[in-house]
């Protein structure tokens, strides 16, 4: 879009605005653009974050790609990455750690699906 | 296990700082701020603005003149160092860290960005290194120790942005990264990643960061660098900040840890403070409570360092007259390499120099509060809000992108329609964000976003990672360290090829710019014709002076046709032996008791002065004066026959006083009349028959020894001789010339 610059017409409603009500105005635009993307991030997860979030669970950057991956796979990433690790630690009586190796190793992922089985998308 | 520990005096041994890494853990986590000392008295100044002096730093060089102080401006100073060998980029954080920069910025290799996950172990960059743990942990631990020595903690930094942002944040968090760039929109607009998924990212990123403490960087500046007339895109910059800085401080962030990455958009021959101030204050007034990283315009550099050094300076005279946090430094060679070592140093000292320079000028000039500066500014804002009501109108950041609204070279509300424009359904990472189900749980720290922790244990609502007793974050023995994964590309393997030159016993040494041995020079020259071929000219020197890989890196038009300034880089690819060096001695200087005891006991009398055509006497008096610490105080009587002294003039006053000496002052040394003049003196002397009874010195800022010695004189002086350095002479080679008398 190309447009010349109407700047004098455009800032009419601006033009009587104190600094203070100017300023509040540009904030209360960001906050209204900012909102949103607020929302979005609350209920949304991604690759990336389910990733970082078994790094913190003691989880090496080879090992939490792997169990990410798998949980693409199998439908799993809605519930997190970290929980499908908890939940099947919970269930088998396992570590953390051993609960993450099994699904590395790739066979515990039948197994895990089952545990979020019913459970609402 | 005993730790390696740096020397003050010798090269860091970086194949030491790898050992052990797997142990180490950061000592501290997030961001320090210089502390300010009022009234700050350091040699016979004091200092409004100055900080925390350091305990072991290189000063400016002409601080010796001033008691060797180095004061600290208040900013904190960056560097960004990063070579694509992390290991040599230690040695140049100490180097650094001694001429004041405390905020080490790690920029990332070429690609990273694109990288989903984290990258391990070391491989080697372009353009910058790849971030990985390893890399990391081996800079923050070498840090550690030089900020030790230093006496003043470092800030170490590098990017949160990519699709790996969150992974990142982690790694950094867990590490003691102290700060980093993270801004969603950079990913956006710059990277072509995914508008969804980067948003998403960053809403986690930034809570990880916020758990840190860690300063973030936004990625505005990067408009600067991309738009066509950077000065054009100031109220989108504004815009560009203020979503970043909202975001982060909704999330968590403490704004005083939440810094704008600010540019002066123009760059001389534009009048460039004109146009640059309105919108310094503009912002600072948008943004109060908030950081700012004041950043050096790159947009306009060239391949000229004195070029790129003024319009720096220009950038810290707006930090000055405004504000700055955090005071960016861009090498002056930036515009022509891979920033060199002696490039980041220049860089640091331009910043200290300039805003030490500047100290207390707030005290006595302030800025109009009216006029063209305040009805500038409130244009710029006014335009920022007319920009945020229209992305409103349009439905919102993510619509906004997709018309194109941003760096578009129109000033808004002009639009030219170049502006960057993404899908909301492309880029990278499309389709890669899920929607939290009702049992959505993450068992960690810094976690945001819904998390149904209740489920299992609602008493871990606001500790979700007491689930698993604790995550890395409280406890740090949890991390999985990995050294390494490619076997071919590796630190050990490139420190095994330059071996021989590294670490503090090397035997080996080669001219370097930016890895260790490189074999890198630069010489600079003048050709008395045009660009072109003076160009061929260099690299025909270059070829017959032996250098590989020449590469003209700047030419300037002194005139069209008479004459071009040449800088020309290229290899040099034998070593030399540090042991076949042969050193100047150092200087034996007897102590002020010795002195004044020989001269009490045999009374000296000097002739002193300028010779030849040459004014400059303020060297010579240092020398000579009491007051300066000069010769007189010994005892040495000295009789001053002031400046443009002829030579037959010092002869025949040495006659006439019966002097033990002749010091001359020469340092006009074009076409070598300093050499010349001494000359003079000696042969006068030995026409008159005393040169045998006369010591002759001769003294000079482009001075040696040795070239003063085959001029005629007995000893040269050059930059950094003490009234005790002549005097140590004198009495020696008297005390010599009267033993000789006496064998003979």
């Amino acid at each position: 879009m190309k447009r010349n610059d109407d700047f004098e017409t455009r800032r009419e409603h601006l033009a009587s605005l104190s600094d203070e009500e100017l300023h509040a105005r540009f904030w209360s635009c960001v906050e209204q653009l900012t909102d949103p993307l607020l929302t979005l991030g609350y209920d949304n997860t991604s690759p990336s974050i389910e990733r970082s979030v078994l790094l913190r669970m003691g989880f090496s950057s080879v090992e939490a790609k792997a169990i990410v991956n798998g949980c693409l796979e199998h439908g799993l990433l809605q519930h997190g990455a970290g929980n499908v690790v908890y939940r099947l630690s919970k269930s088998e009586d396992k570590s953390i750690r051993e609960a993450g190796e099994a699904l590395v190793s790739g066979d515990a992922w039948e197994r895990a699906e089952t545990l979020f089985r019913g459970a609402k998308a | 296990m005993s730790e390696y520990s740096m020397k003050p005096d010798e090269r860091i041994d970086v194949a030491k700082v790898l050992e052990n890494l797997e142990h180490y853990h950061p000592r501290r986590h997030g961001w320090t701020w210089r502390e300010h000392v009022s009234d700050l008295h350091m040699g016979p100044f004091t200092y409004e603005d100055c900080s925390k002096p350091l305990h072991d730093s290189v000063g400016l060089p002409p601080a010796h003149y001033f008691d060797d102080i180095d004061p600290q401006p208040l900013p904190t100073i960056t560097t960004e160092i990063a070579s694509g060998r992390f290991e040599d980029d230690i040695r140049r954080m100490r180097m650094a860290a001694h001429h004041g920069a405390d905020h080490i910025m790690v920029i990332r290799t070429a690609g990273q960005s694109h990288y989903d996950g984290l990258i391990e172990g070391s491989p080697q960059g372009s353009g910058g290194v790849p971030v990985t743990r390893k890399q990391v942990r081996a800079q923050r631990k070498a840090l550690d120790m030089i900020e030790d020595e230093v006496g003043r903690p470092i800030n170490y930094h590098s990017y949160v942005s990519g699709v790996a942002g969150p992974d990142i944040a982690v790694m950094f968090a867990e590490e003691g990264v102290n700060g980093a760039h993270q801004d969603p929109q950079y990913n956006v607009i710059y990277r072509n990643i995914n508008m969804v998924r980067s948003f998403v990212d960053a809403c986690e990123s930034k809570r990880i960061m916020a758990w840190a403490d860690m300063a973030q960087i936004d990625g505005a500046h990067n408009a600067n660098a991309t738009a066509r007339d950077a000065w054009k895109v100031m109220p989108e910059l504004m815009v560009q900040h203020a979503i970043n800085s909202l975001l982060s401080y909704r999330i968590g962030m403490k704004k005083e840890y939440i810094c704008l990455s600010t540019v002066p958009p123009s760059a001389t021959p534009a009048p460039c403070v004109h146009m640059d101030l309105p919108y310094a204050v503009a912002l600072r007034d948008l943004f109060e409570g908030y950081r700012m990283r004041a950043q050096m315009n790159t947009k306009y550099i060239e391949a000229s360092t004195r070029e790129a050094t003024v319009t720096h300076v220009l950038n810290m005279l707006i930090s000055k007259l405004t504000s700055a946090d955090i005071q960016s430094t861009i090498t002056p060679d930036e515009g022509r390499n891979v920033p060199w070592h002696i490039y980041n140093i220049e860089a640091c000292d331009t910043a200290k120099q300039a805003l030490v320079g500047m100290d207390g000028l707030m005290e006595m000039v302030e800025l109009k509060q009216d006029g063209y500066l305040r009805e500038k500014a409130r244009e710029l804002k006014e335009r920022a809000v007319l920009f945020l009501e229209e992305m409103l109108e349009l439905g919102g950041y993510f619509a906004a992108v997709q018309e194109g609204f941003f760096v578009d070279s129109g000033m808004f509300p002009e639009r030219n329609g170049d502006g960057i424009a993404r899908d909301i359904n492309g880029g990278i990472g499309v389709g890669t964000v899920v929607k939290r189900a009702p049992d959505y749980m993450a068992p960690v720290t810094a976690h945001y976003g819904y998390n149904n922790v209740a489920q299992y244990d609602p008493e871990a609502v606001d500790d979700p990672s007491r689930l698993i007793g604790g995550c890395t974050l409280e406890h740090p023995e949890k991390i999985v360290y990995i050294d390494e994964l490619d076997d071919t590309d590796n630190v050990y393997l490139r420190m095994d090829e330059v071996k021989k030159y590294a670490g503090p016993e090397a035997k080996y040494i080669r001219p370097e710019m930016e890895w260790l041995a490189d074999g890198t020079v630069m010489l600079t020259m003048f050709f008395p014709t045009d660009v072109r071929h003076a160009e061929a000219a260099a690299l025909e020197v270059g070829r017959r002076m032996n250098l590989s890989d020449c590469v003209v890196i700047n030419r300037e038009i002194m005139q069209r046709a008479e004459g071009t300034r040449i800088e020309l880089k290229g290899k040099v690819s034998f070593d030399i032996d540090m042991d076949s060096l042969v050193l100047p001695q150092e200087p034996d200087i007897l102590s002020d008791e010795e002195l004044r005891k020989a001269i009490e006991e045999r009374p000296m009398v000097v002739v002193a002065g300028t010779v030849g055509q040459d004014e400059h006497s303020v060297g010579m008096r240092e020398i000579i004066d009491i007051k300066h610490g000069g010769i007189e105080k010994y005892g040495i009587k000295v009789l001053y026959l002031g400046t443009s002294v002829p030579p037959e003039k010092f002869v025949n006053a040495a006659i006439e006083v019966n002097a033990d000496a002749i010091l001359c002052s020469a340092i006009i040394s074009h076409d070598n009349i300093h050499y010349k003049n001494i000359a003079r003196i000696d042969n006068t002397a030995k026409e008159m028959g005393v040169r045998d009874r006369l010591m002759l010195c001769a003294g000079g800022t482009q001075i040696t020894n040795e070239g003063a010695v085959e001029a005629g004189a007995d000893a040269g002086f050059g930059r950094g001789t003490h009234g005790n350095h002549v005097a140590t002479f004198l009495v020696k080679e008297r005390r010599r010339r009267m033993e000789a008398q006496k064998e003979n």
